[in-house]
């Protein structure tokens, strides 16, 4: 039988085994479609538990109100409502039918300028009552503090810093998306890629160990190696449909994360950016599947399996965070290094500073493990110690 | 008669683990489960081997089907060696035990088909051959069942079918009867005594001297991996029944410890 024929058949069993199974197929698919529906949740909660109505006007009472201050207090930005007592306010405050309660002292303009600083000398004190549990109370409080702020400020004003409509801030749209993408996506990345492979490799390999039905298949006429090939076939195939659909439920995720600010949209990056991504995710999904066939190799059952890809887990996680130091001008043969290489590229791409050349070196490299790796599974397929083992 | 099956001073040692050590209530490191093992099966006949627990027939059978290497010696497929030639033996025997199952996820269909094109058989001879197998075991209703919603019957019966896909001239049996019920039982030994007729080389490994007695031509008694008799059931028996003889070769060979 021709080798690839053999390898062929393998692949279409372990892709029939997978894709025929729901659970199996679910595990896959399912990340992606979580996140995305998670990650767009998260981001309108949070939308609407810090952000109002901006046409929402506070309902506030204000006692004694000093004749200097009406205009701040005005009807145009609060709506100002009358209070029988200090108590009764308070009350409608506390149960949010009130959004807060201004109390300024007898004779507080007058006793404002003619105070002068001193430890034995306490200074006019306005008190303003809220509700942190409320929404528009937390708004109004924020409001009221920044019209005496401002009172404050300008009594002893001397300078100011960036006191008008102008923009100051110079990152443009593409900057703050590249600085957000390049901060979460290489450690998201990453583990998606090696949650990919985990919810296949010891299924195929360590399952087939536990079942008994792997020396159903070391006992026909093709090489284990083939075996082994037509397996890590099928699993880099079904690991990079989970690895995919786990980046684009963060990819299309992430702007709703941020509240819908329009900065933080996936589609400032170019095709060439999201082609050198599917390298990289390919080609560092291709290394896991093949690191993690290996330890499923060694194990006994799919549990021990699972126990055995735990640490790697975590490394590869620890791995993608130094994504979040940035990418300085790295040395050339820092992209030798797996797993590491591919956290750097991610930042590149994700920073607007993909480089071809560390994208094929990346691949590369990944691509040279897994084919050592390759070989040490056939040669481990080939042990009877290793596949017997009990 | 040809010779089809031919066992040159087989030996194999297992490493023993320390928590193999403990179980075993043993302080040696290694234990050698087949000591130097000869036999000759020829085409034609069912060979039987019989031991007790742990003598070193599955291991044997083992190493006859590929699975694990022999430290030493070498055996024989037609022709074919099972240490330098491991894909021909592989092509020439079918091999089935309880350590073999089949995936529970798929149907018989499927998974006949499946070794069928792994042994690099035709469809259209694969087709007619598993519609045969099917119906000589009652297969044929449950062909889309997955194996998981088969009865231990019915998948011993598939693995039967699926183990003899490319029709082997070599058919190697561990405990061929073993877990099964009567009516199973009887259509399995039927078929072993039919693939003789067809001029097949059978082995199987039990420790059912009745089993023996009714299909085997030769049998060879294995105690702590050595061949202790190997001949024809007639001499070997010599007017006594099996078991008769079993025990009076086995109180010999522990030297009347028993």
């Amino acid at each position: 039988m021709k080798r690839s024929r053999a390898i062929f058949t393998i692949f279409k069993k372990e892709m029939a085994r997978f894709c025929k199974d729901r659970r199996t197929m679910t595990s896959l698919i399912l990340p992606g479609i979580l996140i995305y529906v998670i990650y767009s949740l998260m981001g309108n909660f949070m939308t609407d538990a810090f952000m109002t109505d901006e046409d929402y006007k506070p309902v506030i009472s204000v006692v004694n109100c000093p004749d200097q201050m009406q205009s701040a207090f005005s009807e145009e930005i609060f709506v100002l409502q009358k209070t029988e007592s200090i108590d009764a306010a308070k009350e409608l405050v506390a149960d949010s039918t009130l959004d807060a309660l201004v109390v300024f002292p007898d004779n507080f303009w007058n006793d404002m300028l003619t105070y002068t600083p001193s430890p034995d000398n306490a200074a006019p004190n306005v008190d303003i009552y809220y509700n942190t549990t409320s929404e528009t109370s937390s708004v109004a409080y924020t409001s009221v503090m920044a019209i005496l702020d401002g009172l404050e400020a300008s009594i002893s004003n001397k300078f100011d810093i960036n006191n008008s409509s102008k923009t100051y801030d110079m990152a443009s749209d593409e900057s703050m998306a590249s600085f957000m993408f390049s901060m979460i996506m290489p450690m998201l990345l990453i583990m998606f890629c090696v949650v990919g492979c985990m919810a296949v490799a010891p299924e195929s390999i360590a399952g087939e160990k536990e079942r008994g039905t792997i020396a159903t298949l070391l006992i026909t006429p093709i090489k284990r190696s083939d075996i082994a090939l037509g397996k890590i076939l099928a699993l880099s195939v079904l690991s990079i449909i989970s690895g995919a659909s786990s980046a684009i439920g963060v990819i299309a995720s992430l702007p709703k994360l941020m509240g819908g600010m329009a900065e933080f949209d996936g589609s400032v990056y170019g095709a060439s950016d999201y082609a050198f991504l599917a390298v990289i995710i390919m080609s560092t999904t291709l290394l896991f599947v093949t690191l993690v066939s290996i330890i499923s190799c060694l194990a006994k059952s799919v549990k021990e399996a699972a126990s055995y890809v735990s640490p790697v887990m975590i490394l590869s996680m620890v791995i993608g965070i130094t994504g979040m130091l940035g990418s300085s001008s790295q040395a050339i043969w820092v992209y030798l290094i797996p797993v590491y290489n591919s956290v750097q590229c991610i930042v590149e791409i994700f920073s607007f500073e993909a480089n071809a050349l560390h994208i094929i070196l990346t691949a590369v490299t990944n691509i040279a493990v897994m084919g050592v790796g390759v070989f040490v599974l056939t040669r481990m397929f080939n042990s009877e110690k290793i596949m017997f083992k009990k | 008669m040809k010779e089809l099956i031919v066992v040159k001073n087989l030996k194999k040692t297992f490493t023993l683990s320390k928590k193999q050590q403990k179980i075993e209530k043993q302080n040696i490191k290694v234990r050698t489960a087949v000591d130097g093992l000869s036999f000759t099966a020829y085409s034609g006949e069912i060979f039987g081997l019989l031991g007790p627990n742990g003598a070193g027939k599955t291991t044997t059978l083992r190493m006859l089907a590929t699975l694990i290497k022999p430290d030493e010696g070498d055996a024989f497929i037609d022709g074919a060696s099972i240490v330098s030639q491991q894909n021909e033996v592989r092509s020439k025997i079918g091999f089935l035990t309880s350590e073999l199952k089949l995936e529970e996820f798929f149907t018989p269909n499927y998974l006949y088909d499946f070794f069928s094109s792994l042994h690099g058989i035709a469809p259209e001879v694969a087709r007619a051959r598993k519609k045969e197998m099917f119906e000589l075991f009652g297969i044929d209703k449950f062909a889309e069942v997955k194996v998981a919603d088969l009865s231990t019957g019915m998948k011993q019966k598939a693995s039967l079918c699926i183990s003899l896909v490319h029709n082997p001239d070599v058919i190697i049996f561990d405990e061929p009867t073993n877990g099964l019920d009567v009516i199973t039982a009887k259509i399995v030994t039927d078929f072993l005594l039919d693939l003789k007729a067809q001029g097949k080389t059978v082995i199987v490994s039990t420790h059912i001297f009745s089993l023996i007695e009714k299909i085997c031509d030769r049998v060879g008694i294995i105690i702590d991996g050595k061949m202790c008799v190997c001949d024809t059931l007639h001499t070997v028996c010599g007017g006594k029944t099996l078991e008769d003889k079993f025990f009076e070769i086995y109180s010999e060979h522990c030297g009347g410890d028993e």
